[in-house]
C-alpha cells in the first residue's frame, strides 16, 4: 500500500509546514463536509496551514491512510505528528485542547 | 453499501465486551452514524489510539462501506 516513493513524499510534505492538512479539495474549496469542518476550525483559530488535496493524487490518497494507520480523510499533522481526523479535531477544539496544543507547539492560535 | 447499527454495535462489542456503546443513525439512511464508546480498554491510550482500536474492531469497513461514523471514545468515569 505504501511504497517508498510515496512515503518519502509524505515525510517531506508533513515537514514542509508546521501545520499540514490532508483533505478532500482545497482550503478555499473543500469538497467534503469533514474536510470543511477542520478547515473551519483552523481558520477560526487563525492557524496558518498547508492543505494537500488527496483527490489530486490516488497514491497519496491511499498512502496517507497506510502512513498513519488511519482509514479516513481529513488528517491533521502538526510538527510532523498525526493529531487526528475530523472527530478528534472537533472534540479537541471544543474542550480547548487544540488551542492549548498549538500554543505548546509555539504556533499562534486565538484562544476560542 | 450501508451498514446496520446493530452490525456496527456487535463488531465493537466483540472487541470491547465491557463497553457502553451508543449509536445514532444521524440521517436515518444507514450511512451516517454517530457512535460513542466508553470502555476501560481505552485507559492510558491517546485519542488517536482509542479511535484506531475501534476502527480495527470494524475490520477495515471504516472509510469503505461505512462512509460516515462520527466517533467519540472515552474511559468510564469514577470507580
Amino acid at each position: 500500500m505504501l511504497d517508498d516513493a510515496t512515503k518519502e513524499r509524505i515525510d517531506a510534505d508533513i515537514a514542509s509546514e508546521d501545520v499540514v492538512l490532508y483533505m478532500k479539495g482545497t482550503p478555499v474549496f473543500p469538497q467534503c463536509g469533514f474536510s470543511a469542518a477542520v478547515v473551519g476550525v483552523l481558520t477560526h483559530l487563525g492557524v496558518p496551514f498547508r492543505g494537500i488535496n488527496v483527490l489530486e493524487d490516488d497514491s497519496i490518497r491511499e498512502g496517507i491512510k497506510a502512513y498513519s494507520d488511519w482509514p479516513t480523510i481529513p488528517q491533521l499533522y502538526v510538527k510532523r505528528e498525526f493529531v487526528g481526523g475530523c472527530d478528534i479535531i472537533r472534540e479537541m477544539y471544543e474542550t480547548g485542547e487544540l488551542t492549548e496544543m498549538f500554543q505548546t507547539q509555539g504556533i499562534d492560535a486565538k484562544p476560542s | 453499501m450501508a451498514m446496520q447499527a446493530s452490525e456496527i454495535e456487535s463488531l465493537i462489542r466483540a472487541a470491547f465486551p465491557d463497553a457502553t456503546i451508543t449509536i445514532e443513525d444521524l440521517r436515518g439512511d444507514g450511512d451516517h452514524y454517530a457512535c460513542n464508546v466508553v470502555s476501560s480498554a481505552f485507559v492510558g491510550k491517546t485519542r488517536v489510539q482509542q479511535h484506531q482500536m475501534v476502527y480495527q474492531a470494524l475490520g477495515g469497513r471504516m472509510g469503505g462501506e461505512l462512509h460516515a461514523l462520527a466517533l467519540q471514545t472515552s474511559t468510564p468515569k469514577g470507580g
